[in-house]
């Protein structure tokens, strides 16, 4: 793509990530969670989810992940309600209701998202509406009795913005949808279930709006799309999103999870789509994301134009496993956004 | 003997037949690989003690891709905290410096073998054989260095099929086995000698199922050593740095064909390099000269 014509590629580019949200949204979730994404992504944009199911996963305390919604959703159950990291697609909330009823009959009190995409996002309106929420005081006296009919949902201020106006030619989320609650600190600490829970945020990564949910007595990680396990890293750059924000997400993981013997097992993580992993598993990941910035740094060092770029096939050794030439995220996509991300002129 | 007699005879007779027979046919086609043993290096024991050289490919059916991880690989990257304790897999560590004990669990009720179980020293990696008929897990499920076997006896020989591993080598020098690979492991005892058969898949590295053997002698006094493993910062370096050779700047690749006069053509491995009919054709190919100080692997 040509990178003179500012306006041009700025159209180029959000035609690309509109088609690329609408992709994520519409992934598929089968019981291949770990294929590579060649296959994955050959799936059409739109999915019918009519025949999908959701998958129930026991990871460890009293964590639960939930498969084949869209992106990977996460459930911490325990004696004070339910906690839910990410809502998957809309379409699918029925079968995720289901699915998290199947663990606990508890009331869901907590909806946390990773970030803004409607894989993620898209069940919030209707798994917060089968919720409720403590309230007293003097927000019941302000608004109401209304304001605990629904589970509370967090996010980082940014995943607000996005939600409730128009982003690009993403209409605004329905209202119901929205987060209730924002933060704007690198951290959010709360306590639910009789376990602290750090709700971490990674600037500029995935997105601009990324968290990652770490359960401390579970000793669980809910990574978002800052870790996946069936393509390269998606860099959002319309939303903010940098390949350095996504090697920093990935270099905490490696700095807060704490492996068992021969570095295995102990702290489980939770990607945003596939497998459940530990932290060998991201760092294998880490190692072959810092490994391609390196690579294409050098590249951009040089001068090196990204057509120039490209031609050079800066990632062949982990295509055959992360690669993509067809479906919304391509090896080329996933170049182009290292190389903009490293690029001074971005 | 009347008729009657013989009917009765026959009647009492063929069911104890069948009985003899039955637990023949146990006994004799299934050996049992239970017991203590130590490992003989005889085969390949360049590559499995001192270690494999960089660069050397030679006889792996490694595609492109797994050719340039292995060029990218440095060395520095065991040093990471990361990687110090990290375990060989199951499809590898068979051929490692590792004494081996093989345990089979047996369900009290039924005394049926329900699980064979292998702890090798190196690493004190161990594996579980599910002999049960259990499923393997879903897709979604955690991989592991062991991964998830099962076993069945294909007559004296236990085979095992192995599924969620994690990534990990195809050789000791950078070549790496995705963690889309599957194994089928063999088990063969002869006497007081155990061959163990591992076949890799990987559609992601390999294009041809790569198989390698190992071999153990039984050594039922032998002591098994702990594998205790604590990772320590060995080197100050940046948060997040990860060693390795930038695309054709990998100066140590050309040691391995000049310190052994291979061409370096040969050194790069494929499934062409598996075969004898490789030796023909290497006898054209251009070779290095000798360095002035031949660097030998210790």
């Amino acid at each position: 793509m040509k990178i003179s014509d500012a306006r041009g590629e700025k159209l180029v580019c959000l035609a690309a990530i509109i088609v690329a949200v609408l992709a994520i949204a519409g992934l598929p979730r089968n019981a291949r969670g770990q294929q590579n994404s060649a296959t994955t992504n050959s799936a059409p944009p739109t999915r019918d989810y009519s025949k999908a199911e959701v998958h129930v996963l026991p990871v460890q305390g009293n964590i639960y992940m939930l498969v084949g919604a869209g992106g990977n959703i996460t459930v911490q159950v325990g004696k004070d309600g339910v906690l839910v990291v990410d809502t998957g697609v809309a379409q699918m909330s029925d079968k995720v209701l289901a699915a998290i009823r199947s663990i606990s009959d508890g009331p869901i009190r907590y909806i946390i998202n990773t970030h803004v995409h409607p894989d993620h996002t898209g069940g919030n309106e209707a798994i917060a509406k089968a919720g409720s929420t403590i309230a007293g005081g003097n927000v019941v006296g302000d608004i109401g009795a209304s304001a605990g009919n629904q589970a509370a949902i967090i996010a980082f201020e940014s995943v607000a913005e996005r939600m409730s106006m128009p982003d690009g030619n993403q209409p605004a989320a329905p209202q119901g949808a929205w987060p209730t609650e924002t933060y704007t600190t690198p951290k959010r600490k709360m306590f639910f279930n009789g376990e602290g829970i750090e709700i971490i945020h990674i600037p500029d990564a995935h997105t601009d709006g990324d968290s990652m949910v770490f359960f401390r007595r579970s000793d669980v990680i809910s990574t978002g799309d800052i870790f996946v396990t069936t393509s390269y890293p998606i860099v959002d750059l319309q939303r903010g999103g940098n390949i350095q924000g996504v090697i920093a997400g990935l270099n905490r993981i490696i700095d807060i999870a704490i492996p068992e013997d021969l570095q295995e097992n102990g702290t489980l993580v939770i990607p945003g789509h596939g497998r459940l992993c530990d932290v060998a598993d991201v760092v294998f990941y880490q190692e072959m994301v810092t490994i391609i910035r390196d690579r294409i740094q050098d590249m951009v060092n040089k001068g090196m134009t990204l057509e120039q770029v490209q031609a050079a096939k800066p990632t062949r050794d982990y295509d055959p496993r992360y690669g993509s030439t067809t479906g919304f995220w391509t090896t080329e996509k996933f170049v182009e956004a290292v190389y903009k991300s490293l690029s001074p002129k971005h | 003997m009347g008729p009657v007699r013989w009917a009765r005879l026959l009647a009492f007779s063929f069911p104890l037949l069948f009985l003899i027979a039955a637990l023949a046919r146990s006994t004799a086609a299934q050996i049992d690989p239970s017991g203590e043993w130590a490992p003989r290096f005889d085969e390949d024991w360049e590559e499995r003690i001192p270690g494999p050289e960089i660069g050397d490919y030679l006889g792996i059916p490694i595609n492109a891709a797994d050719r340039l991880r292995g060029d990218s690989w440095d060395a520095a990257l065991i040093e990471l905290q990361e990687n110090q304790c990290r375990a060989h897999g199951s499809d590898y560590g068979w051929r490692g410096p590792s004494n081996l004990n093989i345990w089979k669990e047996v369900d009290r009720a039924t005394q049926q073998v329900i699980a064979y179980h292998t702890h090798l020293s190196a690493y004190g990696a161990e594996q579980t054989i599910w002999m049960d008929g259990r499923p393997h897990p879903p897709d979604y499920a955690q991989h592991t260095w062991q991964g998830f076997s099962t076993g069945k006896w294909e007559g004296d020989t236990l085979v095992i099929t192995t599924t969620h591993l994690k990534e990990n080598w195809v050789r000791r020098n950078g070549l790496a086995r995705s963690d889309l690979a599957t194994a089928s492991v063999h088990i063969m005892r002869h006497g007081n000698y155990l061959t163990v058969a591992v076949i890799t898949y990987d559609p992601v590295y390999l294009t041809e199922p790569f198989i390698r053997t190992a071999d153990f002698v039984s050594a039922p006094q032998q002591t098994m050593a702990p594998w205790p493993c604590e990772a320590v910062d060995e080197v100050d370096r940046p948060e997040g740095q990860v060693p390795n050779h930038l695309i054709g700047l990998n100066t140590f690749l050309d040691e391995f064909p000049a310190n052994y006069g291979i061409p370096p053509e040969a050194t790069r491995g494929g499934a062409e390099t598996m075969y004898p009919e490789y030796q023909e054709k290497m006898k054209g190919m251009k070779r290095l000269p000798p360095p002035a100080k031949r660097v030998v692997n210790q």
